[in-house]
């Protein structure tokens, strides 16, 4: 533009008037929204924001502030915000804030670990955790007190709280090769694991709280019987050599197993924490309740080499208890020295026999003790003999069993401890009887035996000499003849020999004859009357076809 | 520069689309006879909608800062970060340059345009004719690096969609990335708002 500025031209063009479109600056507005977003963001954040708790571990190893994550069942209910030692760093303290709809898991039971990659007898776990990092695990309890204060476990937690199934006590008498996690079999199929362990108070026994996973739990019945699985049982009793394991785990870690007895008992399932036996191997749990034991002593004036503490009571082969203790004793004025062996003795394990024989000694001694039940047995032979249960260790074990010839006793019933007669055992008998063997065998004389045979055997020498001497040219010239007799037989059979041509011509004109024979049968067969008539000449003209049968026979015949 | 005239001394007007200067008759809604645009003499409430977008994108930039970016998986290793806790990750992981570029780009400029919009908001409304020239410099500045502070955005859209190794590596946008977006843009808006001849208003007053 070439215009000049400095006169404000008229010749300037008017503006179009147009009226106003808004007059409120609506500009604010977006101020506004940026602030109530902001506002609802802060809001958010704060109504989400659940308790802060502070989790008291040993260590701080893989865990990390800002980072690590509180998670139940995998699913993130919180944060780690900050790691720092106690007043006097003997633990680390975490501070975790929980989101707000996990506000239960600030229950004061509930349960806080860290889960770390973790290598055991049992497995290997958190092996996710390797890469992810270390994330603390929780179990949320059920408590409707609420704190801000845990202490972390160091080891998770074996069972979770909701997780299904039962908890169970069993007492024993010593924990075995159990450990926390060790499997709990039934059937050889693990339904649960130990959780935890102590010593019984009086310090005289341990309890052991297993918990068997839903819906297994309903196997535990109030009559099962649990016993120690672990290791492997090797037993070398008189029974022989035994060897049982419930699997190659509880080889290594240990386990318990349970089952039900055999025969009827009560099936309903055991309630929560039902207090068991653990019995340390299957056969004394599944074997019937023991009942109280009794204590019993015997007295046997011979060796006991082979015999051991815990070495089996048998009653008709029933063993109802063991050995408990062995002592030499010296008996003065016989001048010997007697065995003195003491054993308890269950029995209940005898069962029905025990109520029999229970209800006739009531009957006779008015009093279903032991004691008198023993007397009515001894009176009629009972004895006590340490027998051979196993030749090849030779274990000896206490039988109880009737020895008819054994010599009457005095039996005191109400001595204490009782006492039961002995007889000598059976292997003593053995080595008795075989004592006179040896002696008849050494009456038997040998030496002039020997020199009978001797000769004897002189004499048979001078027999095969003469067989040697004189028969055997005698048989050498009979074999050569009867060899010459064998040659002139074979040139005589021989292919080209006269008496094997005249054979054959014999054979061909046999044959020739047996084919005459077959015609002239074949004729008679078709006119029997030929027989008596002759043979017809002319067939006949009204028949043709027994004429060519006719001619056929005349063709057949001609030869 | 006193003796320049302005417009508005002159009686005249100039449209801001097509540049035709008109005379300025003072009616309400004049509009260009050429282009038909609204004409002003200054831009229609320029320091309160200024005001208003500077507010805003400072509200948003709070959010910005303290929610995280940008969330980098790699091998079951997950991590958060915001702007700044970026910022120190690339300092401390050896690239201190990287760190320094992403620095002045997402905290330096935004944190310049509000404390420079802010001033010339400020010392305009008073019609404070004190350090003209200065300050129409910062305008241009702040103009001319608007767009850098957009950084951040592209660098977590570009790793977003590079960056996808499913297990073994992964880059995932968060909610923070959305309103430093935001902020970057509404400060631009803001600064387009503005109306640099208010600067040049203020020199009466210094009489």
């Amino acid at each position: 533009m070439t215009r000049e500025i400095s006169p404000p031209g008229d010749d300037l063009p008017e503006p179009v008037v147009q009226h106003p479109r808004f007059n409120v600056s609506l500009i604010w507005l977006v101020p506004v929204v940026a602030a109530l977003v902001g506002l609802s963001l802060v809001i958010h954040d704060w109504l989400q924001a659940g308790p802060n708790i502070t989790i008291t571990f040993q260590t701080a190893e893989g865990l990390e502030a800002g980072k690590t994550l509180v998670k139940y069942k995998n699913v993130v209910i919180g944060k780690v915000t900050r790691i720092q030692l106690s007043h006097d760093r003997s633990h680390v303290l975490v501070k975790v804030a929980l989101d707000k709809s996990t506000e239960s898991f600030a229950a004061a039971d509930t349960r806080y670990w860290v889960v770390r990659p973790r290598i055991g007898l049992g497995g290997i776990s958190g092996v996710d955790t390797l890469l992810s990092g270390a994330f603390i695990g929780a179990d949320v309890g059920h408590s409707q007190q609420y704190r801000d204060e845990f202490i972390g476990l160091e080891t998770p937690p074996t069972v979770l709280y909701d997780a299904p199934g039962k908890g169970f006590i069993l007492h024993g008498d010593d924990l075995g090769s159990l450990d926390i996690d060790s499997p709990v079999y039934y059937r050889r199929i693990q339904v649960g694991r130990v959780a935890s362990y102590q010593l019984d108070k009086d310090g005289k026994g341990v309890s052991v709280d297993i918990f068997v996973d839903g819906p297994n739990d309903k196997f535990v019945t109030r009559a099962s019987r649990f016993w120690n699985a672990g290791g492997v049982d090797v037993s070398l009793g008189a029974n022989g050599l035994k060897v049982n394991s419930q699997s190659l785990t509880t080889m290594l870690a240990g386990g318990v197993a349970f089952q039900d007895p055999p025969g009827t008992h009560d099936r309903a399932p055991a309630s929560e924490n039902t207090s068991f036996t653990l019995f340390g191997d299957q056969a004394t749990a599944m074997s019937p309740p023991d009942g109280p034991p009794r204590y019993i002593r015997m007295r046997f004036d011979q060796s006991l080499r082979g015999l051991a503490v815990d070495a089996p009571v048998e009653f008709f082969g029933i063993n109802i208890g063991h050995v408990v203790s062995i002592d030499l004793d010296y008996d003065a004025k016989k001048q010997r020295f007697p065995v003195n062996v003491g054993a308890v003795v269950y029995p209940r394990r005898l069962g029905r026999v025990y109520e029999k024989l229970a209800a006739v000694a009531e009957v006779k001694a008015n009093g279903a003790d032991l004691s008198r039940m023993m007397g009515v047995l001894i009176k009629h032979g009972l004895r006590a003999q340490a027998r051979t249960g196993n030749l090849l260790a030779g274990q000896l074990y206490i039988s109880l069993d009737f020895v008819p010839t054994a010599p009457k006793v005095a039996f005191d019933p109400l001595a204490k401890p009782l006492e039961i007669p002995t007889a000598p055992g059976s292997f003593d008998k053995v080595q008795e009887q075989l004592a006179q063997i040896v002696d008849r065998f050494q009456k038997i004389p040998f030496e002039s035996i020997g020199k009978n045979l001797d000769r004897t055997m002189g004499e048979l020498n001078h027999t095969v000499q003469q067989i040697n001497d004189d028969m055997l040219p005698e048989f050498k010239s009979t074999l050569k003849d009867a060899r010459q007799t064998l040659g002139t037989a074979n040139e005589a059979l021989s292919a080209d020999s006269p008496l094997r041509q005249n054979l054959s011509e014999t054979l061909e004109q046999l044959q020739r004859m047996a084919r005459s024979l077959r015609v002239l049968s074949d004729y008679l067969g078709g006119h029997p009357e030929s027989l008596i008539r002759g043979r017809q000449s002319d067939p006949s003209p009204n028949n043709p076809a027994p004429s060519v049968q006719t001619n056929a026979t005349q063709q057949g015949s001609k030869p | 520069m006193s003796e320049l005239p302005r417009a508005i001394e002159l009686g005249v007007i100039g449209c801001h689309v097509c540049g035709l200067v008109c005379r300025d008759t003072g009616q309400l809604g004049m509009a260009c006879p050429r282009c038909g645009a609204a004409l002003n003499r200054r831009k229609k409430a320029s320091i309160s909608r200024t005001w208003a977008l500077l507010i805003t994108a400072f509200i948003l930039y709070i959010p910005a800062n303290l929610l995280p970016i940008m969330r980098t998986v790699s091998v079951g290793d997950v991590d958060d970060n915001t702007i700044l806790s970026g910022v120190v990750e690339l300092w401390v992981n050896g690239s201190p340059s990287l760190a320094v570029i992403v620095f002045t780009a997402s905290i330096v400029v935004p944190m310049l345009k509000f404390f420079v919009l802010g001033t010339l908001l400020v010392s305009t409304q008073r019609g404070s004719s004190w350090a003209l020239l200065q300050r129409a410099k910062l305008y241009r500045l702040v103009e001319f690096i608007g767009y850098w502070s957009m950084l951040d955005v592209f660098v977590v859209a570009l790793l977003t969609a590079l960056v996808r190794f499913n297990i073994l590596s992964r880059v995932e946008p968060l909610p923070g990335v959305v309103f430093f977006g935001l902020t970057v843009v509404l400060t631009m808006l803001a600064s387009m708002s503005f109306d640099p001849r208010l600067i040049w208003d203020g020199k009466d007053n210094d009489d």
